[in-house]
């Protein structure tokens, strides 16, 4: 791209064009962070159970990255999505059947109905009342799933959730081989399908909502059913998300629907680098190894070093690490 | 060209007022534009001219009034729907996207315009067309050069040009063009001038503007507009010579 | 009948001490908000640093609690300018989610300094002799400590109100949140403004901290835990606003109280149901200008 502000000759329409459509092409690099990720399987076998909990906040993480960073929207609620599918895939295993992609699908339209339903209010606003209501219902859903005992099994979690094996082959077994490879898989599947969201029209038509939402109105987009759409295909993947802990860990708590959560992934986002797909790839692993190692350090006072990073973060490195990894490239570009 | 009256309007305002409060910004404006029709809207600051094309494109709503387009009334639909109905508009101050090149700025008017905006799964080939039609709009223009580099990084003067091809790539039957030249230093104003000589004869384009002989180089009629109401509408020689006019406008230069 | 009305006066009594103590902690984050457009979400730290110094200078050092809270209210203030000049000042043109985050970090530490030097346990809070027992306001005794805080809370708001609108500081506070540009424009120093208002704000915040110690119990998580009940003053009352807060922060002491009274089981539930209503209703709060 001319970006060194001469005047170059004219290219060829045919060449700018697939210029701009090679844009949102599959690059090795991509391809290699994959294979990193499966490699990983067999390199640090004792940290599968911890990578499988790492895909799936990858995976929540992704979702957000999208409203957040794509659309613009700044939610303090997406737990609420995460947290309703994490109930549904319970539910769904414990009353109607175990079969874990059932589980999947079963949240996945839970969470996605949840996520226009409350679109439809909380797209209405923005700024500081959306991210009061986006808080508020995150509060509600939790009150209700603490209140509904009888069903969720209020403040001590839904218990009893088993999951079939999958594909009817392999089991979770308790060292998390399966759960790495299973999650993983989703993961996979979840990213591909944020790549193809983000390079279609659709995806370019949700930036410029978020980079100018009036030009957007004045050439006569339907800005805000994108906007509900793009918060609706985001609860779903957070509501995946929310399963697969339920179906790892075969377990819910009350955890998986609060303000905490919501705000947790919102640091990771921010520490990978907001808007650019990958950044949930490099902050959840940051944020979640960091807690690991922290708090066994010292569990009184790890919060500490996390805030001192997001404050670090937003002060120093708006981008993120990738951001970070970005000015470096410029720069060694510049230099050479 | 001169508009024929022959032809039904494109768009029409009727009575078409606008207070806030005790504040009346728009008061009674009658306008009429014809197929080819180059008008063009002047006045001193605060008259309402930008008033006028906000309530037109449906960003305000009018206290009174009835706003038709091609003989159909439009006075109480959405702005986008308005948009599909064949208005566009630029904006007296740039309003990009700026992280976008400028090819995708025009492409993504052009797949709004197509419909498939909304598209997630199989929009390759639409894509392909709308990145073409995109690049033919910027060559037309004469910055197809600029094509790939990001907005934010190209001359003022040409991001006033991308203004256009925006609203161009709507294929719209009425053209609002709030002061195109706005920010360009007035030696350079003739590349503006250009690109609005060339647009294509059959639509109306309403042109507001300070520049006087822009004014006088483009358009076959002039509405002077002063306090929110039309002080008086001609070609530009009645204009030029009308004493009330004069009287505005040397009281405008005067401070 | 009698004891129906007994309850309604005492959940109102209640909810009047309660609704004005959470005014007082917010209302500074409602100006700084509306001034400056900054979302600090860790407001809530500056109350909760309030309420640890006074406890702590009660407790351990044996200070009087009058003056335990002036010196928390002061250290705070000053603590805050320290904040803004090195901080805060700088995210002052960051996007929203940028100082959400920062301001989220900010909590993290604060909470995690705090359970490190208190520990996890909620501070107890022992009231001087004068402030504990009844009071007989004639028609019917009345908790002293709840009586002290609304009397108190008056006494604030009165001086923060008449501050506002008497004083040649207020007139350029509410010139530059009408219209800050015009306010610059005139010679106004906003940036000194904003400085001087953030302390006021953090100020107070550390008062109504320490004043109602014994209803928001002092504890690591407080700024997490209460920060909702912030923001609902804030959001519900309309930003920029100082009157607007104060009707929000009662109606919301009244109605937990009541709720907590009448339906404890769902009373959480009741609140944030209408406060998703209410935002709906008004997208700017009650006094929020559109």
């Amino acid at each position: 791209m001319a970006t060194d502000g001469t005047v170059r000759p004219s290219l060829a329409g045919a060449e700018v064009v697939s210029a701009s459509l090679a844009r949102h092409r599959f690059r090795p690099l991509e391809g290699l962070v994959w294979l990193a990720m499966l490699a990983g399987y067999w390199l640090w076998p004792e940290y599968r159970p911890l990578g499988s909990q790492i895909f799936i906040m990858c995976l929540f993480v992704l979702s957000l990255d999208i409203v957040v960073g794509y659309a613009g929207i700044v939610t303090l609620g997406h737990a609420a999505f995460f947290g309703v599918g994490a109930y549904t895939a319970g539910l769904t295993a414990i009353h109607l059947s175990n079969e874990p992609f059932l589980g999947l699908l079963t949240a996945a339209v839970a969470a996605g109905l949840v996520g226009i339903l409350s679109g439809l209010i909380v797209l209405r606003t923005t700024g500081l009342t959306l991210m009061m209501l986006t808080l508020a219902i995150v509060f509600v859903l939790h009150e209700a799933a603490n209140k509904l005992g009888s069903v969720t099994g209020g403040s001590d979690g839904l218990q009893g959730v088993t999951v079939a094996p999958i594909l009817g082959l392999w089991s979770l077994d308790f060292f998390g081989q399966t759960a790495y490879i299973y999650t993983g898989a989703v993961l996979f599947l979840g990213w591909l399908f944020a790549r193809i969201l983000v390079g279609s029209p659709f995806g370019r038509s949700i930036v410029g909502i978020r980079e100018n939402l009036v030009r957007m109105r004045a050439i006569g987009s339907p800005v805000r059913l994108r906007l509900l759409v793009v918060y609706g295909i985001s609860a779903t993947m957070a509501g995946i998300a929310g399963a697969l802990l339920t179906q790892t860990t075969q377990f819910v708590s009350l955890s998986a629907i609060t303000f905490t959560r919501s705000g947790e992934a919102l640091i990771m986002l921010i520490l990978g680098g907001v808007g650019r797909l990958y950044g949930a790839f490099v902050g959840a692993p940051i944020y979640m190894l960091m807690q690991d190692a922290l708090a066994k350090y010292n569990p009184v006072f790890w919060t500490f070093w996390i805030g001192l990073m997001l404050v670090l973060t937003v002060m120093f490195a708006r981008n993120g690490v990738l951001g970070l990894v970005d000015s470096v490239l410029a720069w060694r570009r510049r230099a050479a | 060209m001169t508009a024929s009256a022959s032809l039904p309007p494109l768009l029409e305002t009727q009575g078409l007022s606008k207070s806030f409060g005790a504040l009346v910004v728009a008061d009674s404006i009658d306008l009429t534009l014809r197929p080819g029709a180059r008008h063009a809207l002047i006045g001193p600051n605060g008259a309402g001219k930008t008033t006028f094309v906000n309530l037109v494109t449906g960003t305000l709503q009018p206290t009174a009034g009835r706003i038709l387009m091609g003989g159909e009334e439009v006075t109480g639909l959405s702005p986008e729907a308005r948009v599909r109905k064949g208005v566009g508009r630029t904006f007296q101050i740039n309003s990009l996207f700026n992280r976008l090149s400028v090819l995708e700025n025009v492409a993504i008017a052009v797949s709004e315009r197509d419909g498939f905006a909304g598209r997630i799964f199989r929009a390759r080939k639409a894509e392909r067309r709308a990145f073409e039609e995109a690049y033919a709009i910027l060559e037309g223009i004469g910055i197809g050069m600029e094509a790939l580099r990001p907005v934010a990084e190209i001359a003022y003067g040409r991001q006033r040009l991308v203004e256009i091809a925006i609203a161009l790539a709507l294929k719209p039957k009425v053209l609002l063009l709030d002061e195109p030249a706005a920010g360009i230093p007035s030696a350079e104003s003739h590349v503006v001038l250009d690109v609005v000589e060339a647009l294509p004869p059959d639509i109306a384009v309403l042109i507001i503007e300070h520049d006087m002989a822009l004014v006088f180089r483009l358009a076959s009629r002039i509405t002077v507009l002063v306090q929110g109401a039309i002080l008086v509408e001609g070609t530009p020689q009645e204009i030029a010579h009308d004493p009330k006019v004069k009287e505005v406008y040397l009281g405008e230069k005067s401070h | 009948m009698d004891q129906i009305l007994s309850a309604l006066v005492s959940i109102l009594f209640h909810g009047l001490a309660y609704g004005m103590i959470l005014y007082v902690i917010s209302v500074g984050l409602s100006v700084t908000m509306g001034l400056m457009g900054f979302a600090n979400l860790a407001h809530g730290v500056f109350a909760m640093a309030g309420g640890y110094i006074t406890v702590t200078l009660m407790n351990g050092f044996g200070i009087h609690f009058f003056l335990a809270l002036v010196t928390a209210c002061i250290v705070v203030a000053l603590a805050s300018v320290v904040l803004e000049r090195l901080l805060y000042s700088r995210l002052y043109t960051a996007s929203e989610l940028d100082q959400v985050l920062f301001t989220i970090g900010i909590i993290f530490m604060a909470s995690a300094a705090a359970r490190y030097a208190w520990g996890p346990l909620p501070q107890r809070m022992i009231l001087p002799e004068s402030l504990s027992g009844q009071v007989d306001l004639g028609f019917r005794t009345f908790p002293t400590y709840r009586t002290f805080l609304i009397v108190v809370s008056g006494v604030i708001i009165a001086a923060l109100w008449l501050g506002i609108e008497r004083t040649r500081f207020g007139a350029q506070l509410r010139a530059a949140v009408d219209n800050r540009r015009m306010a610059e424009a005139i010679g106004i120093n906003t940036r000194r403004l904003f400085t001087a208002t953030f302390a006021v704000g953090s100020g107070l915040a550390a008062l109504g901290g320490g004043l109602g110690a014994d209803i928001l119990a002092i504890e690591p998580a407080y700024a997490l835990e209460y920060l909702v009940y912030f923001l609902i003053v804030v959001s519900v009352g309309g930003l920029g606003t100082v009157k607007g807060p104060f009707v929000a922060a009662v109606l919301l002491g009244v109605t937990d109280t009541t709720c907590k009274y009448l339906i404890p089981e769902f009373g959480a539930f009741f609140i944030f149901l209408a406060m998703i209503g209410l935002l709906l209703w008004r997208p700017t709060g009650l006094f929020g200008r559109a």
